[in-house]
């Protein structure tokens, strides 16, 4: 690592913060060292079914999407946001109107592409909501 | 299952309720195209906001997700012969290049196959041509009969 965690951590921070898309999710997450949790705040504008109040897939899907690109920029050394190739996304259970937690871990991470799962949850860190497998450029 | 040469008549009037009545769709610009027996297609429209790398002006892959999964579920709901209730098991996105600055993306989608249970989708998104696709997707929906609806997925549809 030619960077220390600190800086790494402020680079991701900085990036969420001059992401128009980050922002619109209102994209949040605590990192710890190399580790982070990811938090979507619920908000009516990310409800998919008003019927019975359930999250938006694309939502969820987003929101997966974004915590696994955080947690590869921070452990990579790339100076620009990793850009998707293909992802995955198993909905194991319905979103509740409440916040969204996310975690993710880089499985393999090669000199170009790196591979990606992540898992979301809410008020049960037992019963996740939906799982991510995805591959991501690392890009210079 | 009965088939009702009405029904799709009936999918006619609800299916634009599955975008038009949904907040986050709603607040993402996407609108409804076209509807076939089995197919759909839906825009979203650029928005500033919904960009996902501020260096180049590109919309965010989680846009292209959130569209290519909502028009797949209306293209299932559009193949249905009887009122059920769709939630999305699963879905693959592969992106082929991004979308590009300033233009709306379009998603088409199609249902082609449908079990009593599960129904199968592939939907394609792009800017103006359907030769340069930005990204493709395949889907799996569970169909759960209205009357077990509870917003929960039967047990048995995830073996």
């Amino acid at each position: 690592m030619t960077e220390t965690s600190i800086s790494r951590q402020a680079r991701l921070q900085a990036f969420l913060e001059r992401t128009p898309f980050a922002q619109f999710l209102d994209f949040r997450c605590e990192v710890m060292g190399d580790e982070m949790t990811a938090i979507l705040p619920f908000r009516t504008s990310i409800i998919g079914n008003q019927t019975i109040q359930a999250l938006h897939g694309g939502a969820i899907g987003a929101f997966l999407e974004l915590t696994a690109m955080a947690q590869l920029f921070l452990v990579s050394e790339t100076s620009r946001f990793p850009k998707p190739v293909n992802l995955t996304i198993d909905y194991l259970r319905q979103g509740k109107a409440e916040d969204l937690f996310g975690r993710a871990s880089v499985t393999k991470q090669g000199r170009r592409i790196a591979n990606v799962r992540a898992e979301a949850w809410q008020s049960e860190r037992g019963k996740p909501v939906a799982t991510l497998n995805a591959h991501f450029l690392l890009t210079e | 299952m009965t088939t009702d040469p009405d029904f799709f008549d009936l999918v006619r009037q609800y299916a634009p309720s599955v975008i038009n009545n949904v907040p986050y769709a709603q607040k993402l610009g996407f609108e409804l195209i076209d509807l076939e027996p089995g197919r759909a297609s839906a825009r979203a429209t650029y928005r500033p906001e919904t960009i996902g790398d501020p260096d180049t002006g590109v919309i965010h892959g989680g846009v292209v997700t959130a569209l290519l999964d909502n028009i797949s579920g209306v293209a299932v709901i559009a193949s249905l012969k009887e009122l059920k209730s769709t939630s999305t098991l699963d879905l693959r996105i592969d992106y082929m290049r991004p979308s590009e600055v300033g233009k709306d993306i379009i998603a088409e989608a199609e249902c082609y196959h449908m079990t009593r249970n599960v129904a199968f989708t592939r939907a394609i998104a792009f800017n103006d041509d359907r030769d340069r696709v930005i990204a493709t997707a395949s889907g799996s929906f569970a169909l759960n009969h209205i009357d077990n609806f509870a917003g929960e997925i039967p047990k048995g549809v995830l073996g």
